[in-house]
């Protein structure tokens, strides 16, 4: 393509197939903790 | 659904239903604005007549042409199919948990949400017996999970350092028997830290977080010693060492950005030169009457500084140095699943507090809250109308949320700041 250039995978859908594990860390997103925003997290998987 | 943006010379597409994230060209991003779905294989007239005058139809048509074929692909205006997801993961087990091991401090920050420490319950320090019950508690109830989390927590944990060391190893006793693993954390404000203390975090814990505002002035003027006196210079020599250590590995500097300094890229910077390369700077919660909280009015403001920050970390990088500012790690490819995303923190429902005297409730934040109490780690019992509630707390049940472009990346947000706004 000459005037788009994707950055990812885009595999969003594919991980709800074969998601949902729970083996990830919880993920509080307030200010007070800084434990996570969910999207910056890893997949244990 | 699709955001678009310009933002540093980029024009950006988030397909929000596949995750992809496109960079496309002048012609293209105008072209975009002016398609809705569901795509045809012709660029309509309607479009070429509205871009006429500034690009021939050829260079219209191909533009177009290769939108229609990421739609083809799915990878653009891509079908929302989340919801059938929506309930799985309603029955977690609990597998996180925050002990809040002390509920008193030796800081008054203005700013605590736990009303300097003690969660208007007074001040109280967790013994063993409730630490032990509490981990007993999370071996039980994580039933099948085998990666658990504890994060020692107040108030500030370093004043019951000693429970805090006994929790940990009646944990790890545990962990063969049970098959579990157990990923330790603690939040301090540093001031009790000592040689042995950071040694042992080094060692036991798989993150630490350290609280400092950024700047002096900004860190004195609301974090503050009983005596009234700022704990910069106390703490931030104290975190040095800390993270050297720990060889710059998993920990947060964090910070939190009120009224007073809206200009926090600065405070950022700070801590960057201060040699910290982990960093977390966030808003303020808490009294709208207060003179540090923020307001509506302050968030574009905050908006560009935002894009300040995002400035100063590219042209950082670009000198050979940079660092990570929390809010601004996304993984594009390796993130979690789409079902993770769907409900965010989980407190409730995988994650549960529990107070010095062995009470459990939602979350830190819910803490105090009579009617939030969710059981005690000594009787072993939850309440699981509660849990159910939490558990349904997801992006397809909030209105606002579900035709939110930003819901996979925000996950409907922190359950405890939206009680008190829903129904408003
Ligand atoms: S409700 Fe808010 S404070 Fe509580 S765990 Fe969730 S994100 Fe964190
Ligand atoms: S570990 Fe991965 S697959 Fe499992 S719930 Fe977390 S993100 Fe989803």
């Amino acid at each position: 393509m000459k005037h788009i250039k994707t950055l990812n995978k885009a595999n969003l859908k594919k991980t709800a197939a074969k998601g949902g594990c729970g083996e990830c860390q919880a993920s509080c997103q307030s200010a007070c903790k800084t434990s996570c925003t969910v999207a910056n997290q890893k997949c244990e998987k | 659904m699709i955001h678009r943006y310009s933002l540093n010379g980029y024009n950006i597409v988030l397909d929000v239903h596949s995750g992809g994230i496109h960079i496309i060209d002048d012609i293209t991003y105008e072209v975009l604005g002016l398609v809705s779905p569901p795509m045809s294989s012709i660029c309509s007239q309607r479009i070429l007549d509205a871009l006429g005058n500034r690009y021939s139809n050829q260079q219209i048509i191909e533009a177009y042409s290769e939108l229609y074929e990421l739609f083809e692909q799915d990878l653009l205006f891509s079908k929302d199919d989340y919801e059938q997801f929506a309930n799985q993961m309603v029955a977690s087990p609990v597998k996180a948990m925050c002990l809040n091991i002390a509920h008193d401090c030796n800081l008054r920050c203005e700013y605590c949400f736990a009303s300097t420490g003690d969660f208007g319950q007074g001040r109280r320090l967790m013994d063993f017996e409730t630490g032990k019950a509490a981990v007993d508690f999370l071996l039980e109830h994580s039933k099948g999970r085998k990666n658990l989390e504890m994060d020692f927590f107040g108030g500030e944990p370093l004043m019951n350092f000693d429970v805090v060391k006994q929790i940990v190893e009646y944990a790890r006793s545990k962990e063969k028997e049970y098959n579990k693993n157990f990923r330790f954390t603690i939040t301090t404000n540093g001031l009790l830290l000592t040689e042995d203390k950071m040694d042992y975090i080094n060692k036991q814990m798989s993150n630490v977080v350290l609280s400092l505002d950024g700047r002096k002035e900004i860190n004195d003027k609301l974090r503050k010693r009983v005596d009234g006196t700022g704990c910069y210079d106390t703490i931030v020599l104290k975190y040095k060492q800390l993270v050297d250590k720990r060889g710059h590995d998993n920990y947060y500097v964090r910070g939190t950005f009120t009224k007073h300094n809206l200009d926090f890229s600065k405070d950022v910077q700070h801590l960057n030169e201060l040699g910290f390369d982990q960093l977390s700077v966030e808003p303020v919660v808490g009294d709208p009457s207060k003179g540090f909280a923020i307001s509506k009015n302050d968030l574009p403001r905050i908006f560009d500084e935002y894009e300040n920050l995002a400035q100063q970390i590219i042209e950082s990088k670009q000198q050979g140095k940079g660092f990570n500012f929390f809010h601004f790690m996304l993984d594009l490819d390796q993130g979690p699943c789409a079902i993770k995303r769907l409900r965010g923190c989980g407190c409730g429902n995988e994650y549960v507090a529990v107070t010095p005297d062995g009470d459990i409730y939602p979350c830190h934040q819910f803490v105090g809250m009579e009617e939030w109490k969710m059981g005690t780690v000594y009787e072993g019992k939850l309440d699981f109308a509660k849990k159910d509630r939490f558990s349904k707390a997801h992006v397809y049940e909030k209105e606002k949320c579900k035709d939110c472009w930003a819901k996979f990346y925000c996950s409907g947000g922190c359950n405890a700041n939206n009680f008190p706004l829903a129904n408003k």
